[in-house]
């Protein structure tokens, strides 16, 4: 074959054939083949640049010119069946690992936290905000610490086998009992710490009593403030914000209304308003009221038999039903399940781990 | 305490509304529970005029009544005895609802006729118990007339007495505090003394010692004869029915109505029947008294009676005897009007359980002044509606001595209530309730009347002027507090919170059981001491305190389990109990797995629980309190309830930590568990608490610039080796450069020989100074071996 030949006619039929069976190539495999046999060290085309250097000058130029335009035409060509296979391949692949999206995940086992304890969580958070720490107390008691120092009277129907439980009686003739209200933890803090007191008291309380609307274990928190200056439009105050910021209505109309507790006075109790339209309890305006707390300013004798002088300091008392205000605002309609364990009424009625009340980011979600 | 609108007027004079007195009610503490107007319930029943009574037809025992409406004339069958011609009556027309049944009336056919309405009994109306036959409206009532018109109809209050307001255990104690606040005018209660006619034929007197004289401080009485004990006027009676009591006789019914007009409960023995003086002593041991509720009671020497030459006849404050009791043949007969101790009273009503209206009032006490007062207004109400005559008092024992003057300064009300009222307001207020007021206005000298035994010192009367004039009035106050609000939680509060969500964020649920359970699981769990067994538990199942959170939570698992939940996680904080005394109590978080620890899925196998994922629970909450998970011993020992082999103790030096592992079957069995069970116990006090730090600044982290290498060894060693001891040692090979070690295979079997078992640990390096040379790895791995070998006896598994 003449130099000339090979630059006028072999070029165009070389790159004729090489397209046609690169467009042919019908997997990753050959399509490397044909590059190998194109332009590989051996290839067709390798040689045919490889005799350039037989050619004059002039020649090589010419000649030069057109075999890169072919070596172009075909490297590009291997390029884009490549990248053409290598597409179908994935598709081919990505057919192959379809998965059925619609079944179901693996399951995440889910906590709860109980309505008690968030509840007591929405408390602290709210009454924290009004300066009060929490203090805690031991669930057994001494009669002096539950009743004596709270200014209840010997013959108190409460002292006796009425709606206290009792442990047995010792040598001397006293017994320890099980703490009937958080009010206990009011004296231990008084005689713990000088005032100023500014104290909420969550906790496990104890009464004798069993049926619909009582058990025998049920919460309370209490709150506790002395200093010399806390008067009555305080405990109005304190107490109608905590209303409105828990229940979070903020019209919900609040009445106090003199009461007796042997341990304040004077002494209140207090309502909210509710409506019961259509047998659906509803917290706010509304033609009922609703108790849900009692409250008082700390008798004199309860101060005296805390060590502390009652011409000198004084303060208020609050004390509320933890699961009381918690079926209020959840609708949850039966005490009794709150201590039951069943696992698809905490589902129900438990809380997220994450959902820690705030007030800068709301109690409730 | 009940009463009705026309019976406070009695002692009030008032021209508010029953909507006002309730709202007052309320809000002077005399808490209202419910205000019954019959009016409303009765407005469509009208009065009837009975025609014609004929027989029914089909039936002997009905009638057929032929009823006029004053509009139209019905058919009326009628079951009644006393249904018959010319009576008025009581008519229901059909659609007027029976206040008995709460149904509308319908038109109904008894026994093939029809009857076009219904004749009333007074039970049928809700006004009363009668339903012996139809009512009988006076002849001369206007036919066709609501019923509401012609017959006398009253709001009945339902009042709550706080137990420091004896006074108000009468109606005229209501209607005084009522007047106080402004609502009215209290009338005066005239007590004029009634000359006797003759001397008493009986005597009284107190038959008491220096110790026991405040059982009966007074006796006041005088003698009655030529009586007739009949029927009570209908003013009288209508009062005591419409409150729920039922009319007996004239004597009885005076001293029901004392007890509720007065708060002045008394006692009428019938002469006739006893022998000799009366007196008040103690009772003898083994004596008996057979009660007017028509029981006998056995008394004690704790318990004061009224007797006579017979033996006691009635027991003081709390109910009088059979054998002396008045009858309809009663005529001669001794009016006794004493006082009694409270708390005695209390005790004996509460030891023989005997309720009655006088112990309520004698236990919360009464006005020791009243004594006679209540004797002469008595006297003059037998005489009026029995007639008679009355005899001398008799009297023994002395009024009180006059109450001493408390110093109140006004402004107290200010400095307490947060709210100013005007001197002359405060000793108007006083004055309503009965003080004396004496003194300027810096300093006022009250004497407290003698029906108040509650008000004792100045706190008291500062009560009073803030109750009467009202919570509403006092202005409310914000709490003064920081701008910014500060923490309060202690670092063991906060913990405990980060624990119990950490938990919750596992899966776990949180619960909430009883401080208490049966005595006898006490006794499986370390419990079982007897002074921590309730002396009067509320059930066997909840009378003992716990001595570990465990049994409740298996419990739990038990009911869970029977509604078909068997898949549990449960956990609680709370206090396990380790002696009676307060305080001897830890603070725990505990938690249950049982059955499986997921549902099926398509994607794994499921697994039942084992003691890891209990373990994984205690370390988790072990950290959420701040615990040094590093520091934490493993040992393999836990109390008996867990399963010997396959549970231990997290310790930190001595104290332990925390307890978990699988429940021991024979626990588990006790609960009814069917599957394995794992639980934790970690002792939330015995966590440390962090070191209060300087700053919150984080400690610098240091980074390496040099990849880590990994290691994989596999070791044999005596199944006895502990897992932990093979990789502290692995790990003390080379402190500087060794920055990890985990398990991740153990094998036993065949291929290792009896009573070997392998396993294979990674170890990491982490060079820091430089990349490290096949040699430098190939020396660490040679201590590695070395140090294992030597800790644990382990070799290189070939």
């Amino acid at each position: 074959m003449t130099k000339q030949k090979v630059m006028m006619i072999d070029l165009d039929q070389v790159r004729a054939e090489a397209l046609d069976s690169i467009a042919a190539a019908g997997d990753l495999e050959g399509l490397e083949q044909l590059r190998v046999a194109l332009l590989g060290k051996k290839g067709s085309v390798t040689a045919m640049m490889k005799s350039l250097g037989e050619m004059s000058a002039e020649e090589r130029r010419t000649a030069g010119q057109r075999l890169n335009t072919v070596k172009e035409a075909v490297a590009q060509a291997l390029d884009s069946r490549k990248a053409a296979l290598d597409a179908a391949a994935l598709d081919q692949r990505l057919a192959r690992e379809r998965v059925d999206v619609t079944l179901p995940v693996r399951p995440d086992g889910q906590g709860r936290i109980h309505p008690i304890s968030q509840t007591i969580d929405e408390v602290v958070a709210i009454f924290g905000q009004m300066g009060f720490a929490v203090a805690e107390g031991p669930d057994i008691e001494d009669d002096f610490h539950n009743f004596t120092a709270l200014n209840f009277p010997p013959e108190h129907p409460a002292r006796l086998m009425h709606d206290t439980f009792f442990l047995p009686e010792k040598e001397d003739g006293s017994r320890y009992l099980l703490r009937t209200h958080t009010s206990p933890v009011q004296v231990r803090t008084m005689l713990r710490q000088p005032p100023p007191i500014r104290v909420i008291i969550p906790g496990r309380t104890y009464r004798c009593d069993s049926d619909m609307t009582h058990t025998p274990m049920f919460h309370q928190v209490e709150g506790l403030v002395i200093d010399k200056a806390t008067n009555m439009g305080h405990l109005k105050g304190c107490l109608i914000e905590f209303v409105k910021t828990y229940f979070e209505v903020d019209d919900v109309p609040v009445r106090f209304r003199p009461s007796f507790f042997p341990f304040t006075e004077p002494s209140a109790e207090v309502d909210i308003g509710c409506s019961r339209a259509g047998g659906e309890l509803k917290i706010g305006a509304g033609a009922d009221w609703l108790e849900i707390l009692g409250c008082g300013m700390v008798h004199p004798n309860v101060l005296k038999n805390c060590g502390i002088d009652p011409d000198e300091y004084q303060g208020f008392a609050f004390g509320m039903g933890i699961e009381r205000i918690a079926m209020l605002k959840y609708g949850i309609p039966d005490l009794r399940t709150f201590f039951d364990s069943d696992l698809r009424w905490l589902k129900h009625y438990g809380f997220l781990p994450l959902d820690v009340p705030t007030l800068t980011g709301g109690l409730t979600r | 305490m009940k009463f009705t609108l026309s019976w406070l007027k009695r002692h009030l004079d008032t021209a508010a509304t029953v909507a006002e007195i309730a709202e007052r009610l309320t809000m002077l503490g005399l808490e209202v529970e419910s205000v019954d107007d019959p009016a409303a319930r009765l407005s469509g029943f009208i009065v009837g005029h009975v025609l014609e009574a004929d027989r029914h037809p089909n039936a002997d025992r009905l009638r057929l009544c032929k009823v006029a409406t004053g509009q139209a004339t019905l058919q009326v069958v009628c079951g009644a005895p006393n249904a018959r011609a010319g009576l008025k009556v009581v008519l229901a027309q059909p659609g007027v609802v029976i206040p008995a049944t709460g149904e509308a009336l319908k038109k109904g056919n008894v026994r093939g006729v029809e009857s076009q309405g219904m004749m009333c009994s007074w039970r049928e109306l809700k006004l009363g118990e009668d339903h012996e036959g139809i009512i009988e409206l006076p002849v001369d009532t206007p036919v066709g007339a609501p019923l509401t018109s012609v017959i006398h109809l009253d709001p009945v209050f339902d009042v709550s007495i706080t137990p420091n307001r004896a006074d108000c255990l009468g109606v005229r104690g209501i209607a005084r505090d009522l007047a106080a606040s402004g609502l009215g005018s209290l009338k005066p209660l005239a007590v004029e003394p009634v000359k006797g006619a003759f001397a008493s034929p009986i005597d009284v007197s107190l038959r008491l010692s220096p110790e026991t004289a405040a059982a009966c401080p007074m006796f006041a009485g005088r003698s009655f004869r030529g009586l007739r004990n009949g029927e009570s006027p209908q003013w009288l009676k209508d009062c005591l029915t419409a409150i729920g009591l039922r009319p007996i006789s004239a004597l009885v019914d005076i001293t029901n109505y004392m007890t509720i007009d007065l708060d002045r409960p008394l006692h009428v023995f019938d002469a006739a029947k006893l022998s000799g003086n009366l007196h008040a002593r103690l009772a003898h041991p083994g004596e008996r008294l057979a009660a007017l509720n028509g029981k006998t009671y056995l008394l004690d020497d704790t318990m004061t009676v009224i007797a006579d030459d017979a033996g006691p006849q009635g027991l003081a404050g709390v109910i009088g005897g059979e054998a002396t009791g008045v009858s309809a043949d009663t005529t001669e007969v001794f009016l006794e009007v004493a006082l009694f101790d409270p708390m005695r009273t209390a005790a004996t009503g509460r030891k023989l359980a005997i309720e009655s209206d006088a112990r309520y009032r004698f236990e919360r006490g009464l006005d020791p002044a009243f004594v006679v007062p209540a004797m002469e207004l008595a006297t003059r109400m037998i005489l009026e509606l029995c007639g008679g005559e009355a005899s001398q008092p008799v009297i023994a024992g002395a009024l009180p001595a006059e109450r001493p003057a408390i110093t109140f300064r006004p402004r107290r009300v200010a400095q307490l209530g947060g709210i100013e009222v005007p001197a002359a307001d405060m000793r108007r207020i006083l004055e309503g309730l009965g003080c004396t007021v004496g003194g300027g206005d810096e300093s006022f000298a009250v004497v407290p009347p003698s029906w108040r035994a509650d008000i004792t010192a100045e706190h008291d009367l500062v009560e009073e002027v803030i109750r009467v004039h009202g919570y509403d009035a006092i202005p409310t106050l914000s709490m003064p507090r920081p701008a910014v609000a500060r923490p309060v939680l202690t670092a063991q509060q906060r913990r405990a919170g980060w624990v119990r969500r950490a938990l919750a964020a596992r899966g776990v649920v949180e619960t909430v059981t009883w401080s208490f359970l049966p005595s006898a699981m006490a006794g499986l769990f370390g419990g079982g001491k007897p002074e921590l067994n309730l002396a009067n538990p509320i059930s066997s199942d909840l009378d003992a305190m716990r001595p570990s959170l465990l049994p409740n939570l298996l419990a739990a698992a038990g009911r869970n389990a029977d509604r078909g939940v068997k898949d549990v996680a449960l956990f609680e904080q709370g206090p396990q109990f380790h002696g009676e005394r307060p305080g001897e109590q830890h603070a725990m978080a505990a938690g249950l797995r049982a059955g499986r620890t997921a549902p099926r899925h398509w994607s794994q196998p499921t697994r039942a629980v084992d003691p890891f994922d209990a373990k994984a629970d205690a370390l988790a909450a072990i950290a959420a309190a701040g615990g040094p998970a590093e520091g934490l011993q493993v040992v393999a020992e836990a109390p008996s309830w867990y399963h010997p082999g396959r549970s231990g103790s997290l310790r930190l030096g001595p104290k332990t930590v925390a307890w978990f592992g699988e429940i021991h079957p024979r626990i588990a069995a006790a609960f009814d568990l069917k599957g394995p069970a794992v639980g934790f116990e970690v002792f939330l006090d015995a966590v440390p608490l962090p070191k209060a730090k300087a700053t919150k600044a984080r400690p610098l982290l240091k980074v390496s610039p040099f990849q880590p290498i990994d290691r994989d060894f596999a070791f044999v060693v005596d199944r006895s080796v502990a897992a932990d001891a093979v990789v502290r040692a692995a790990k003390a090979a080379d402190k500087a450069l060794i920055s990890d070690v985990s398990v991740f295979d153990l094998y036993e079997g065949p291929h290792v020989g009896e009573g070997k078992k392998s396993l294979a640990i990674q170890v990491t390096l982490q060079p820091v100074e430089k990349t490290l040379t096949d040699a430098e790895i190939e020396a660490v791995a040679a201590k590695v071996v070395d140090a294992v070998g030597r800790a644990t006896g382990g070799v290189l598994r070939g």
